[in-house]
């Protein structure tokens, strides 16, 4: 690649166009230099499909604590873009236990210390948590 | 000794981007493709087996840590590394160096730090960034993927140093303890360059090296037969993500370690390294080739066995060609 073949696409995402990374292009003199890029159309693309993919999942997840068939825990785990494993690791349970507490009626029962837990695990307070999905906006 | 201030510049990758940061403060005046080539950074694998967040993992880089160290030990330079269990420890062991004045290597995840865009904030453990002082309970950062320094909170800090997942950075950091004038660059040159054609050439198994190359070209050709089209498109932006993502200079790496090689070959006053740095760049236009097609592909959301053919073919140009380019590489005369 060409230094002034170097692609400028904007990166309209997620505040994604806020950082110009360095890119290696060859100079006309033959070198070798780095070469601050905003973006390239294809890994925009890639980053786009990504997020997307992230924020469908979220809606639906949200719906489903709306409608009370799940608890507010797997929103804010997806939200944190972790998977089960991942929030397992965090708090320090079993896997199987952490998706016991994705049902309403198990975690109306959980303790506040294990609230407080998944409170600073996903960075809210524990109100937050409780309430989420409660009244609508 | 050292308590002039650190000077910050931005890099392509960040674990390289360390090490010349790092080393450069030290008075050894490394280049970033000097450290990843020195540092035997290119690599290439795919897990299709180990999946993050349910996509395949592809890496075109060698595992985290590994070219700090190496470079350390081909230009004779003392460090210190260490993981810690406890967090208290880690922090207090960091302010303990960083009150000597001396910068430190850090790993972590970048999904705790606040001061990169939302956009690239994913569950990735392996950053490197360093911290150059304290001031106001806030850490002075010099994060080689961005433009200038920037500031953490110590409690963001924390839980980039100990995040959860795979890999687990530990609290995970490390320093240069003293240098050598017994340095010979053009040793640390051949070592990095044979190390990185034996990472290329020889792992007997499927999923690393040039033969992962092909693994994921036959993996693609069967998506549109074996996965739905969402979940396909899913997989292929990964892969375009992995090889041309902020941390990678382009090309998946290949773009820096052709830089590297030119800038051997013009210390060293070798011509088959200019022929072999041409002959890369080459190669990095078409794994750009590759992403591009790949990328059409994704946004029409096509099954069509053919495109998906196509693409499996460009992957093994790419493939062909670097398998010839280190074959030859590995048989230079030192």
């Amino acid at each position: 690649m060409n230094v002034n073949e170097v692609p400028q696409d904007p990166r309209n995402i997620k505040q994604g166009d806020t950082l110009k990374k360095v890119v290696y292009a060859v100079g006309q003199d033959g070198k070798y230099t780095g070469v601050n890029s905003a973006g390239w159309e294809a890994e925009n693309f890639a980053l786009k499909q990504a997020w997307d993919d992230i924020d469908e999942t979220l809606a639906e997840t949200e719906k489903k604590v709306r409608d009370g068939q799940w608890s507010p825990i797997p929103y804010f785990m997806q939200k944190n873009l972790m998977d089960v494993a991942l929030l397992a690791r965090y708090i320090g349970k079993w896997q199987w236990q952490v998706k016991r507490h994705f049902r309403p009626e198990v975690f109306k029962k959980l303790n506040t210390g294990t609230l407080d837990q998944y409170a600073r695990i996903f960075n809210i307070t524990r109100d937050e948590l409780i309430n989420f999905g409660k009244q609508a906006h | 000794m050292n308590d002039h201030p650190f000077i910050h510049l931005q890099h392509a990758h960040c674990e390289s981007g360390v090490t010349s940061n790092l080393l450069r403060h030290e008075g050894i005046d490394i280049s970033e493709p000097m450290a990843f080539g020195i540092g035997a950074g290119l690599f290439f694998g795919h897990l299709p087996l180990l999946k993050i967040n349910g996509v395949p993992g592809t890496t075109y880089r060698i595992w985290p840590g590994a070219i700090f160290k190496r470079v350390a030990e081909r230009l004779n330079v003392k460090i210190h590394a260490e993981r810690f269990r406890d967090q208290g420890k880690a922090m207090q062991a960091l302010d303990d160096v960083l009150a000597t004045g001396k910068p430190v290597g850090i790993l972590g995840s970048v999904f705790y730090l606040p001061y990169l865009p939302e956009a690239f904030r994913f569950h990735f453990n392996a950053h490197n960034l360093v911290a150059y002082g304290k001031q106001n309970n806030e850490y002075l950062i010099s994060d080689p993927i961005m433009e200038g320094v920037t500031r953490i909170a110590p409690e963001d800090l924390v839980k980039c140093r100990f995040a959860k997942g795979a890999p687990e950075p530990k609290g995970f950091m490390y320093y240069v303890t003293g240098t050598s004038k017994d340095m010979n660059m053009a040793k640390a040159i051949e070592q990095g360059i044979k190390q990185t054609c034996f990472f290329m050439l020889a792992p007997p198994i499927p999923w690393f090296g040039n033969k992962a190359i092909f693994l994921l070209a036959d993996r693609i050709k069967a998506y549109p037969k074996k996965l739905p089209p969402r979940k396909a498109a899913l997989y292929l932006g990964n892969v375009i993500r992995m090889q041309e993502e902020i941390g990678t200079g382009g090309a998946g790496f290949r773009y820096l370690y052709a830089a590297f090689l030119q800038e051997a070959g013009q210390l060293l006053k070798r011509d088959d390294l200019l022929a072999y740095s041409a002959q890369l760049t080459k190669i990095g236009d078409d794994w750009r080739n590759f992403a591009y097609s790949a990328a059409r592909i994704m946004k029409e959301r096509t099954s069509d066995i053919v495109s998906y053919d196509e693409l499996s073919e460009l992957l093994k140009i790419c493939g062909r060609q670097e398998l010839e380019l280190f074959q030859n590489m590995r048989k230079l005369a030192w």
